[in-house]
């Protein structure tokens, strides 16, 4: 009996302990009142976002506001009629030289602005010859401009007057925090467990941290993309519809929006009807315009540069790192809280040559 | 109203938590009390409220029938009546007549003698209701967190404030009230099969008592909780889901506001491995 008692009582002191080893992470990450509200809709129907300022605070600290360069006055050059300073510009050939100077004086500071001997202009160009093409991150740095004005001018339904630099993605660092690119996902075992359908995998890198598809993006912000719609159009069914592998698709690149943004679903949908365009919020116009932007940049610029980025700047599939929603959001419903950083810049909105 | 014989010595004097004598009568079947008149108070004025908005509210189609809270502009503050003053008006009255209902029945039990466990029970319904409408509007800071009063339009915000979260089926207390109710009327899905089983026998045959059930159990699974026993155990499952369910929407909002997948990322930042 004696020993049976001593079992029991190792048994449950065990027991506790465990428990709460375990309780005290699961309770630490709680939040607490008061928290901010925002009305989106008629009253009483649950559309509203409710923030907690204190992690707004957070997300201010991680997405600072820089400060555009001093405006300088034109030299009355233009790049391309000084053939002798300034050879090998493919793009940028109509800036004011004074302008063209300082546009890269300010890419270096969005893009490489660490310390080191890669690092400022050094990143992108030969110091000996700045006109040659030899570094890779030259070659990408062109198309990235290229990219720059598209967005700025033929995305307008998406970024609006506000407009992008390359700021809004790099913010300071040569490659964005935020990208991604096709996921085959961890090694699997053989056998039965051999695959795991692109799915639950418990990892901080799944959409909203769900069970959900780990890589919705490279069948859906790619082009040509897969359609993402998959709630059925008429009451009754109709035919086969989407299956739920598509649905969850689907979800899961929702759910990267709603976190990417820091926003919730009703942001954009009221959750009565999701398909339906007449509930929904104005912004789910904007957000729609913005999914035909990213397929548009990742097929048409970024993944443009499959041949000319190095082995160790692609992902496990062999395709160059792209871009999603959280790229230029970051958290943030709009980017830098809609601070226009391109107005600075007049050079990146305007048509390519 | 006729009554029957033995009716009458049920029918007991005092026990009465307010009024002394005053309403201590019944009206045929139903004792009255203090808060039975409460209660008829509160019901007709918040029924009279509803139909009233109802008639302003531009539609007598039951499903579209609408009474919604003010917005969150009005944050805690009273609202005109039109913007949602009458949903607050209604809120009062419902949660008075609620708690009215409740201390009738403590009454009665004092009356009988009996214990409180049904008014503590009816309780808990209270507080989930009053949680929804009061304490977490409260605790956000603005009437206009409520959910609104109509059959489309509550269920709406059902709708609405779970995807706020994301996927509301990750909230840890919701996940705890779901597991509760379906094993609530698992419970009483066994309890009432066994209890109609020993009364149904074989035809021919007496009818069976407690010892059968008991044995049952113990011949099914090995164990029999008792003819008490259930009544506990079920007790016990219903206030706890609805408990759970006041629990998962306060913390929704007030103690949490990103999505509730998000929520169990503390079973991957254990330092054991992360």
């Amino acid at each position: 009996m004696k020993n049976i008692s001593a079992t029991t009582l190792t048994a449950s002191l065990l027991v506790t302990v465990i428990g709460i080893l375990l309780v005290i992470p699961m309770m630490l990450q709680w939040e607490r009142p008061p928290m901010d509200s925002t009305q989106l809709g008629f009253r009483g129907l649950g559309m509203e976002q409710i923030t907690n300022p204190r992690l707004a605070e957070k997300v201010k600290a991680a997405n600072p506001l820089p400060t555009p360069d001093d405006a300088v006055p034109n030299d009355g050059v233009l790049v391309k009629d000084d053939k002798e300073n300034y050879k090998n510009v493919q793009v940028l050939g109509d800036l004011d030289t004074a302008q063209f100077v300082r546009l890269m004086n300010a890419i270096s500071t969005w893009v490489a602005p660490q310390e080191g001997d890669n690092a400022g202009c050094a990143y992108c160009h030969n110091l000996e010859n700045m006109a040659s093409d030899e570094l890779y991150t030259k070659v990408v740095a062109r198309r990235m401009i290229q990219m720059t004005r598209a967005i700025n001018t033929q995305h307008k339904s998406h970024v609006a007057q506000t407009g992008v630099t390359c700021y809004t993605c790099h913010r300071g660092q040569p490659v964005p925090a935020n990208i991604w690119a096709t996921n085959p996902g961890p090694k699997q075992a053989g056998g039965f467990a051999a695959s795991r359908d692109g799915q639950n995998l418990a990892h901080q890198s799944v959409p909203a941290y769900a069970s959900l598809p780990y890589d919705p993006f490279t069948t859906l912000l790619n082009t040509p993309a897969e359609s993402i719609r998959v709630v059925a159009t008429t009451a009754l069914p109709g035919g086969t519809g989407a299956g739920v592998k598509a649905t969850e698709k689907t979800y899961a690149l929702m759910m990267h929006m709603s976190t990417g943004l820091g926003v919730n679903c009703t942001f954009c949908h009221n959750s009565r009807q999701f398909a339906n365009w007449e509930q929904s919020r104005p912004q789910r116009v904007t957000a729609w315009h913005g999914i035909q932007m990213v397929r548009d940049v990742n097929a048409t610029y970024i993944g443009s540069l499959t041949d000319v980025f190095p082995a160790n700047r692609k992902g496990p599939e062999g395709d160059v790192y792209k871009a999603n929603c959280a790229t230029c959001h970051n958290g943030v419903n709009k980017p830098l809280y809609g601070f226009s950083m391109a107005k600075d810049y007049p050079e990146l909105s305007v048509p390519n040559p | 109203m006729a009554m029957l014989s033995f009716e009458k010595k049920y029918r007991v004097r005092g026990g009465t938590l307010i009024g002394g004598d005053l309403f201590d009568f019944w009206v045929g079947p139903f004792y009255v009390g203090f808060f039975g008149v409460l209660t008829a108070f509160f019901a007709s004025i918040g029924t009279a409220l509803i139909v009233y908005g109802a008639a302003i509210g531009g539609t007598w189609n039951l499903w579209q029938i609408n009474i919604a809270p003010p917005d969150l502009s009005y944050g805690l503050a009273l609202a005109p009546l039109k913007q949602g003053g009458l949903w607050q008006i209604i809120t009062i009255c419902a949660t008075g007549a609620f708690v009215s209902w409740a201390l009738r029945e403590v009454e009665i039990c004092r009356k009988l003698g009996i214990g409180l466990h049904v008014p503590v029970a009816f309780s808990f319904a209270i507080f989930a209701y009053v949680t929804l409408e009061v304490i977490r509007p409260f605790l956000l800071g603005a009437w206009g967190h409520g959910f609104p009063y109509g059959i489309i339009s509550h269920l709406d915000w059902v709708s609405n404030v779970g995807y706020q979260y994301l996927h509301f089926h990750y909230n840890p207390a919701h996940m705890i009230a779901i597991t509760l109710f379906f094993t609530c009327t698992l419970a009483l899905a066994m309890h009432g099969g066994l209890v109609l089983s020993a009364t149904n026998p074989a035809k021919g045959e007496a009818v069976k008592t407690a010892e059968h059930e008991n044995s049952f159990f113990r011949d099914h699974i090995g164990y029999s909780i008792g003819t008490l026993g259930i009544h506990r155990l079920g007790l016990f499952l219903a206030l706890g889901a609805v408990f759970f369910s006041a629990v998962c929407i306060v913390i929704s909002g007030p103690f949490w506001t990103r999505g509730w997948p998000e929520w169990w990322n503390w079973w991957l930042d254990l330092p054991i491995w992360s």
